[in-house]
């Protein structure tokens, strides 16, 4: 019997995998809970740093990379719309010319997927079962947003959370300020745009941010501790998978837990 | 105006720590909600701008051929032409042909490509006063300024600034006149310029646009002043660059479609104007003299390269109008003439990218730029450009260089990345588990000086999954 | 090599080609020779009567006003009643244009008409509109004796009377017209595209209108649409 065509290459992130795993369980588990198969090879980084700081050579050598460990999944999932439109945009991009790489490049963006709209659009996931009791607020990642068409799906499905209530947040469209390196290059312009954003959803009344991308997630969460505001910051992984009970982003661990 | 882009940080740090500008910025250019507004008026929006990106990409591709055409279309009607390869040589010609007509007060209309030139300062020096008549580029003429904003010039400045630069410049009328409200403000500068349009030798406008069809000059306002500049004085001056051509006036409608929404969300803008050669024989008015100044500066060799489609840019401002960045530190920081995400890649095009290279380094790629420019741009595609171009000639920032090349030692081998990052996710966590996060991190000052840096969970995601699975 | 040489050559030189090759000359000649309209929208494609409905909420919408004039007999006490309720002198500087001098001015006793181009002393200034756009609530008019130039920006009120047929759907209409009035390839020194009063907004974001031009645009549309 041939294998089902859902065989998934989780493509996990640099932030996730270093900083908080426990979207990458999130992320298993939803798609194991629609069907999927998941595996994760052994992996480092999309090249995202090194493509946009100009280091081309060693973008695309990543790009190699990813591209040869991943191939010969049914599709490739990234819970980032930042990762997910390095490969699904720039890759091609990377090998434009090249008559070998780049319609491997292209067949390879074709089945790489950011996760919620995987879910939605791929899987036609249209309900999750999951509870969360709190008033959140979302985060529209500028990546996630204009690279990958992530909008209304993650809406959608946290509409469906048992508890919990959205709050729009005004606008959800602009930056967070901080763009990969441009938040070390440019600390006081970042920090000007994180600060409005930090204020931005403070003034939701939120108790919750949520947004589909670590970097953004961990800019605004830090922000938000240093001017003193209490919300609870996850990736909308954590909440749609149910495993919403840890600590959120910057929080410590209760005190028995170790891994 | 001297060139400070190379010190864009310490302009964006002193812009940031501006509590008047950032007043402005907050107050912010409306531009935005207007611009949505316009453009869900118009179904065939986008559209237009598939088809005005494709008119000036199909006029750059043939760009000798069109200014041949318009060459020919502006002799027959009587105007005269004149070519500048550099800012010098177009100084020199404007000059020259301001002293034929002995003038001795020039009126300007809004062009950058007078500030590009520095034309204004050239003309002090040789004892000529140019007025700029533009309201806003008026305010900022008298305090010796540049323009923060390619449509709104002045939107840096409150009326409380302009009300005291007024009283200090305007010295001929009453001290105790009564300048409080904004209306007052603008009828005095109404008055003033009034009468300098009325005594002007020789009048300066640029250019939107230049149409090959029939050798015609457009500008485009609000105000009206281009209009005053260039029919009361007896020579017209149009000084643009070569980028501006257009084949028909059919190719300008389509133009005009997208300008106006994309800059104000008007859907036209009070006053656009076309102008070709000098009075005609019965005309009761306008210029006896036409010339069009056409200055080259650098871009006819951007043509077919890689940064060839900024020349597509007609100048509405709507990138930096949602720009992040901009809205942070608004465009004096960007240094230059050209600010936001279409100056961060056309000013080290045109003053190099070892002068010019922070601009396309400060910014996200978030994308809003591309999003909203009305002739499809792709701005952040070559801002990165000039990234790769500072990256070979080793331009980019030692650290920089090296943290990325420590960082891409470890991405290329993938197990050592593992073991790598399992060691920093164990040694951060040991530090920061107490509180779940470091309000100060040595090798991340940059980010814990303005906000907390979350500790990571103690194991990498890829190293529980191997001890989970099998 | 002059500066024209030098551009040329340069510009020749990027796009590598040498400005001889046929297809190319062709390409720009028939463009150039046939100006084929692109996306023309929808807004303006309406009847006659609709377009002048559109044209005047758009001229409203940009701060103008207007009066529809049944009778071109009738523009002159128009122009007056004009004055009077906006409490302006009854005085306005008129071009040459034969449709203008064949108004019923005598009518109008008290109202003093005087021909040519503004010197910035007239308050108040009657043009005839070459055409209108409906689009976008546009007046197009053109320099010469008929209309001069100075009319439309010196004083600080602008009448312009246009003829309700000459209220297109769109500008290709009228460049339609220049071309034929012109010539092709031809135009005159000023073609205005006038679209509400001036205004300004470069002090504190404050709309404020008359910034350098006209601070009140009145438009008579006469004769409907027939």
């Amino acid at each position: 019997m041939p294998p089902p065509k859902n065989r998934v290459g989780l493509l996990v992130t640099c932030l996730v995998d270093l900083m908080r795993p426990v979207v990458g369980f999130a992320a298993v588990k939803l798609l194991e809970d629609a069907g999927c198969t998941v595996e994760v090879p052994r992996q480092s980084c999309c090249g995202q740093p090194a493509f946009n700081s100009g280091d081309r050579a060693t973008a695309r050598a990543l790009a190699e990379q990813v591209i040869a460990t991943f191939e010969s999944y049914d599709y490739v999932v990234v819970p980032s719309g930042s990762c997910g439109g390095q490969v699904r945009v720039h890759y091609p991009e990377l090998f434009h010319g090249d008559p070998n790489w780049h319609p491997r490049a292209e067949r390879f963006a074709a089945k790489t997927y950011e996760l919620i709209s995987f879910l939605t659009n791929v899987l036609g996931v249209s309900n999750i079962t999951a509870r969360y009791a709190g008033t959140a607020t979302y985060h529209d990642s500028c990546s996630s947003l204009r690279e990958m068409g992530v909008q209304a799906q993650p809406r959608r499905l946290l509409a469906g959370v048992e508890g919990l209530t959205l709050a729009e947040l005004p606008d959800a469209d602009v930056c967070c300020g901080f763009g990969g390196t441009f938040c070390v290059k440019y600390p006081e312009i970042s920090n000007a745009i994180v600060n409005k954003k930090a204020e931005a959803v403070a003034a939701t009344g939120a108790d919750t941010l949520l947004a589909g991308d670590l970097g953004c997630l961990m800019n605004i969460a830090g922000k938000l501790q240093r001017n003193g505001r209490h919300l609870a910051v996850r990736h909308v992984a954590e909440v749609l998978a149910g495993m919403a009970d840890g600590p959120a982003i910057g929080e410590p661990e209760p005190k028995r837990a170790a891994p | 105006m001297t060139l400070t882009s190379p010190q864009f940080k310490y302009n964006a740090r002193a812009a940031l720590a501006d509590a008047q500008l950032q007043r402005a910025l907050s107050k912010g250019l409306g531009f935005v909600e207007r611009r949505r507004l316009a453009a869900e008026r118009l179904p065939e929006f986008e559209s237009l701008r598939d088809a005005a990106r494709d008119i000036k990409s199909h006029t750059l591709a043939h760009l000798d051929l069109y200014l041949e055409a318009y060459e020919a279309r502006v002799t027959a009607a009587g105007g005269k032409l004149h070519y500048a390869v550099t800012a010098k040589e177009a100084r020199t010609v404007v000059l020259d042909i301001c002293r034929s007509a002995s003038a001795r007060t020039v009126t300007k209309g809004k062009t950058m490509i007078a500030e590009e030139i520095g034309l204004n300062d050239f003309f002090e020096q040789n004892g000529i006063q140019p007025v700029e008549t533009d309201l806003g580029e008026y305010l900022i003429q008298i305090r010796h300024e540049m323009p923060s904003h390619i449509i709104a010039p002045a939107i840096h400045l409150n009326k409380d600034q302009v009300e005291a630069d007024f009283r200090r410049v305007h010295t001929h009328l009453p001290k105790d006149r009564n300048l409080d409200e904004p209306a007052t403000l603008l009828a005095e500068a109404r008055g003033v310029l009034r009468e300098r349009f009325l005594a002007a030798d020789v009048g300066i406008t640029g250019a939107n646009f230049l149409v090959a069809e029939t050798g015609t000059s457009i500008i485009v306002t609000n105000e009206g002043n281009g209009d005053l500049t260039q029919t009361l004085p007896k020579v017209h001056i149009v000084l643009a660059s070569i980028e501006k051509l257009v084949p028909t006036l059919e190719d300008v409608s389509t133009l005009l479609r997208v300008l106006a929404r994309s800059a104000t969300g008007q859907d036209m803008s009070v006053y656009t104007t076309l102008s070709t050669g000098p009075r005609r024989p019965d005309d009761p008015d306008g210029p006896s003299e036409y010339h069009v100044v056409i200055l080259d500066n650098g871009r006819s060799s951007m043509l077919g390269g890689e940064f060839a489609d900024i020349l597509r840019c007609i100048r509405c401002g709507a990138c930096m109008n949602y720009c992040p960045v901009f809205n942070a530190v608004g465009g004096h920081a960007y240094g230059w003439v050209y600010p936001g995400p279409m100056g961060a890649v056309l000013t080290p095009a045109l003053i190099g990218v070892d002068k010019g290279g922070h601009l396309p380094n400060a910014s996200m790629f978030c994308g809003r730029c591309e999003e909203v420019c009305p002739v499809r741009i792709p701005l952040p595609r070559m801002m990165r450009a000039w990234r790769e171009r500072e990256f070979e000639r080793h331009l980019t920032p030692a650290a920089v260089r090296g943290g990325l090349k420590f960082w891409a030692f470890f991405a290329k081998r993938p197990a050592l990345y593992g073991l790598a990052t399992a060691l920093a996710s164990r040694v951060l966590w040991l530090f920061g588990r107490g509180s779940g996060r470091f309000r100060r991190l040595p090798f991340a000052i940059g980010w814990t000086r303005h906000r907390d840096f979350p500790a990571p969970q103690g194991a990498t995601f890829q190293a529980q999954w191997r001890r989970r699975r099998r | 090599m002059s500066a024209r040489d030098l551009i040329f050559g340069s510009i020749r030189r990027s796009l590598g080609v040498s400005g001889k090759e046929a297809t190319r000359r062709k390409t720009v000649a028939d463009r150039l020779a046939q100006h084929p309209a692109g996306i023309v929208p929808a807004r303006g494609q309406l009847s006659a009567k609709e377009r002048l409905a559109l044209f005047r909420t758009m001229v409203e919408a940009a701060n103008g006003s207007v009066d529809e004039i049944a009778d071109t007999g009738v523009v002159p006490s128009a122009i007056a009643d004009f004055l009077r309720r906006h409490n302006l002198p009854m005085a306005v500087k008129r071009g040459a244009d034969p449709r203008l001098a064949a108004l019923p001015w005598e009518r109008e006793g008290t109202l003093e008409v005087s021909v040519g181009p503004s010197d910035g002393k007239d308050l108040v200034a009657v043009s005839h509109a070459f055409g209108a756009v409906a689009e976008s609530g546009t007046l197009m008019l053109v320099s010469g004796p008929d209309n001069p130039t100075t009319l439309n920006f010196l004083p600080d009120t602008h009448v312009v009377v246009i003829d309700g047929k000459d209220v297109a759907g769109d500008y290709e209409s009228l460049w339609r017209r220049l071309r034929e009035t012109f010539g092709d390839g031809a135009m005159p020194r000023t073609v205005n595209l006038i679209t509400g009063p001036s205004r300004s907004a470069d002090i504190e974001q404050t709309l404020i209108l008359g910034a350098h031009g006209p601070r009140r645009l009145h438009v008579m549309v006469v004769g409907g649409s027939e």
